[in-house]
């Protein structure tokens, strides 16, 4: 793995049949090149839960997953309506996802704490009405 | 206990036997609300749920259970069911509670 490999996908809004179409993807890609099952399922958790996020409130967006020799890098950019108040996203149980998106079993709150807690670095840029990018970094 | 050996004591019903079943299972997690069971079912663990739509299926392979328990009698939608196939995850099946479901991975597990 001396090169750094790319990977894009459109995220689709409202179509919570392909959540996880994009996470699935990277998940079996970092497997044929031979990544560590813990930092696997780093990765795929986090990618998961922010491609859902996509779904959810942002009407989709695009992601990038960079592969390198050091780390895996995922990018999740959208033009959703941006997140007023990122502490309170960023709170174990704090949630404005819909009665809808609670009754598939989301809507728990812990998207963003997930997403957190299973990547080595973080960072959210948010402006209302613009959109979000979330940049992931999970190191080997 | 691999998945097969819980499999063959056939105390749950079979709904999609997986790819995957000389894994181990390593420890049983209970929950239905699908982004605490992302971050917290252990890798290899049997997650007992009563949610059945295709994004169990997608939890299931992401945070790399090692099979999905349907308890309650609750069922694999279609859509979930042909994910479930697609992505060789093993999904068993009992009418017992969920509790009860767990406790005997448990038992199975600790004797």
């Amino acid at each position: 793995m001396a090169d750094v490999i790319t990977l894009n996908y459109e995220i689709s809004p409202d179509d919570f049949t392909r959540a996880g179409e994009a996470s699935s993807d990277v998940k079996s890609k970092l497997k044929q090149l031979g990544v560590s099952p813990e930092a696997i399922r780093k990765v795929s958790i986090a990618m998961y839960e922010g491609e859902i996020n996509m779904v959810i409130h942002a009407k989709g967006g695009e992601i990038t997953v960079e592969i390198s020799p050091e780390s895996i890098v995922m990018i999740l950019a959208d033009k959703g309506p941006g997140i007023p108040d990122i502490d309170k996203a960023m709170q174990a149980g704090w949630s404005t996802a819909p009665d809808e998106v609670r009754s598939l079993g989301f809507g728990a709150g812990m998207g963003l704490p997930n997403m957190k807690k299973y990547s080595d670095e973080m960072d959210v840029k948010t402006e209302l009405g613009v959109g979000t990018t979330v940049t992931m970094v999970v190191k080997y | 206990m691999t998945v097969k050996d819980l499999m063959d004591k056939q105390i749950f019903h079979i709904v999609n036997a997986g790819e995957e079943t000389d894994r181990q299972v390593t420890g049983v997690f209970c929950c239905d609300l699908l982004s605490i069971a992302m971050g917290r079912a252990p890798a290899d663990g049997a997650w007992v749920t009563v949610m059945g739509n295709v994004n169990t299926i997608a939890v299931a392979t992401l945070a790399d259970v090692s099979c999905v328990i349907m308890a309650e009698g609750a069922a694999l939608d279609e859509v979930a069911r042909a994910k479930a196939k697609e992505q060789g995850v093993t999904v068993l099946a009992t009418e017992e509670p969920v509790f009860e479901a767990a406790l005997k991975v448990y038992q199975e597990l600790h004797g």
